[in-house]
């Protein structure tokens, strides 16, 4: 743990050396991802409620899914650019190194100018949480963290799939998109909008709806029991499999030397 | 003129090759139109009154903006034209007798082709068998279907016209990812990528119709599905003439002051 942090305040230093070019970035991010906003805004003003949900409710949804996402990129950004670490033949480096091939994947890269985006969604948080309404205890404001950690595990098992995918193709991986980018977008809703099946699917497979829905419904009061704040810690299993596949990638894995 | 073609040739057909990549695109973008067509169903559901046109009409916007994405797609520049700015590669291209513009204008427009051609047609054959509301319907009537074909060429030529200004500012900034970032990301949201024009509040349409962006996929789109008809359709085409010609002469002009200052370092 302790070289960890050592590593990461390399990162961070290093990425600090090019300060214009960083906060350039990080400003990228911003706006990238306010347009994403703005579309939530628009509709809004046409419709003004989906489902019974409010706008400030689906705003809550909308920052959750985003700061979930945004803290996985910047953190588990090695293994989001893995086809290039293979491509490069780093991966090879990391192989011979003595320690593990994860821990190496996750500080070989640590994006903070991805940070620019979560600012961005930390301050629709601000703005939702007083205009939503919500009556606060200590039960809500934990749903609220542990909906963030249960988003930061899922999104990572993604990402930790995706590159375990990327020892089989290189050309498919843009299928792999749907679940990744396409969760972000289409969770800034809460996931029922779309219907019972997809919320079915999204609960089974692609286990978003466990930190995004489930515990939502808690938060906004339209469920009363209080045990759908924990439905995010399943979602931490979700690591289990894909971890698993990453390393049957890993095992299968021939260098091309070059 | 031979050469612009042989230019285009090389570049459509070394665009056709990625059929992998094809498949794995068309089943991204199917997945994308269905869950946006459901989400605006749940709009649709919450206030129907609200829609700004009928729901098989917003069905098939969304599936022709997902069939044809890669001929409108805002996050696409060509890495070579930019490293060869950067790179300063780019004074080989001036040795060559042919004007830089229009090269750099045909291959674009050939990447871009090539791979709409790949995607469009299994997407639009699916969608097309997709029940009545939710399915690609076909063009609002013959006027449609006739307007339809030139309003998405010049909207294909607006965007390549609007990506060469991209192209051009790399001979200013020493990094061009910042402005690709920014230029992408608006033009999505502005050319009616994220949710279409007519989604936008009243009161701000105006101004995001006098964009040139709105002349990218919105009117082709809108035309074919009836929003824009007869006298506006035309005069939407109209104003798609107006942005290319004025980007196209802005880019040509800038491109000739860049060159003009350009100093590639020797070594």
């Amino acid at each position: 743990m302790k070289l960890y942090w050592k590593l990461v305040l390399m990162q961070l230093k290093s990425q600090m050396q090019y300060k214009a070019s960083f906060f350039m970035t990080a400003a990228g991010q911003f706006i990238v991802s306010f347009t994403a906003f703005l579309s939530v805004l628009f509709l809004f003003s046409r419709f003004h409620e989906v489902q019974g949900f409010s706008y400030s409710e689906v705003l809550i949804c909308y920052s959750v899914i985003l700061t979930a996402f945004s803290l996985t990129e910047c953190f588990v950004r090695g293994f989001d650019v893995f086809p290039r670490l293979i491509r490069g033949g780093d991966l090879d480096r990391i192989l011979v190194r003595p320690r593990s091939e994860v821990f190496q994947v996750l500080t070989s890269h640590i994006e903070f100018s991805r940070l620019g985006r979560l600012l961005q969604a930390l301050a629709v948080l601000a703005y939702a949480i007083p205009t939503s309404e919500i009556v606060w205890s200590a039960e809500r404001v934990a749903a609220v963290f542990l909906m963030l950690a249960g988003g930061v595990a899922v999104f990572s098992a993604l990402f930790m799939l995706y590159a375990g995918l990327s020892f089989f193709t290189i050309e498919g991986l843009e299928f792999m998109n749907i679940f990744t980018d396409g969760s972000r977008e289409f969770g800034m809703y809460p996931l029922s909008v779309y219907g019972e099946g997809v919320l079915k699917f999204y609960t089974y497979c692609i286990p978003i709806a466990l930190f995004q829905y489930y515990p939502f419904l808690y938060l906004v009061g339209r469920s009363d029991d209080v045990r759908l704040i924990f439905l995010p810690l399943l979602g931490f299993l979700f690591l289990l499999p894909c971890y698993a596949f990453f390393r049957f990638g890993l095992r299968r894995y021939k260098s091309t030397g070059s | 003129m031979r050469q612009y073609l042989s230019f285009f040739r090389i570049r459509f057909t070394a665009g056709l090759q990625y059929r992998a990549a094809a498949w794995a695109g068309i089943s991204t973008q199917f997945a994308w139109g269905g869950m946006t067509l459901l989400l605006y169903r749940a709009f649709y559901e919450a206030n129907a009154a609200a829609f700004p046109m009928p729901f098989s009409s917003l069905a098939s916007y969304i599936w022709l903006q997902q069939a044809l994405l890669a001929l409108f797609m805002s996050w696409y520049f060509d890495d070579e034209i930019l490293g060869s700015v950067v790179s300063g590669g780019v004074v080989y291209e001036l040795c060559r007798p042919c004007d830089l513009y229009a090269m750099w204008f045909v291959k674009n427009v050939a990447v871009r082709l090539s791979r709409a051609v790949l995607r469009c047609a299994p997407i639009l054959a699916v969608a097309a068998f997709l029940p009545a509301p939710y399915g690609v319907s076909l063009p609002a009537g013959p006027g449609a279907a006739a307007l339809f074909v030139p309003a998405l060429l010049l909207g294909l030529l607006v965007i390549v016209a609007f990506s060469m200004l991209v192209y051009l500012s790399a001979f200013y900034t020493v990094s061009p990812m910042g402005v690709r970032i920014l230029a992408s990301s608006a033009v999505e949201f502005l050319a009616g990528g994220l949710i279409p024009i007519p989604f936008f509040p009243d009161a701000v349409q105006p101004l995001f119709n006098a964009l040139p962006f709105a002349s990218i996929q919105n009117t082709p789109f809108l035309i074919y599905t009836g929003y824009l008809r007869g006298r506006e359709a035309l005069a939407a085409v109209a104003v798609q003439l107006f942005w290319l010609l004025t980007l196209v002469l802005v880019g040509r002009a800038l491109m000739r002051r860049a060159l003009k200052k350009v100093v590639v370092q020797g070594g």
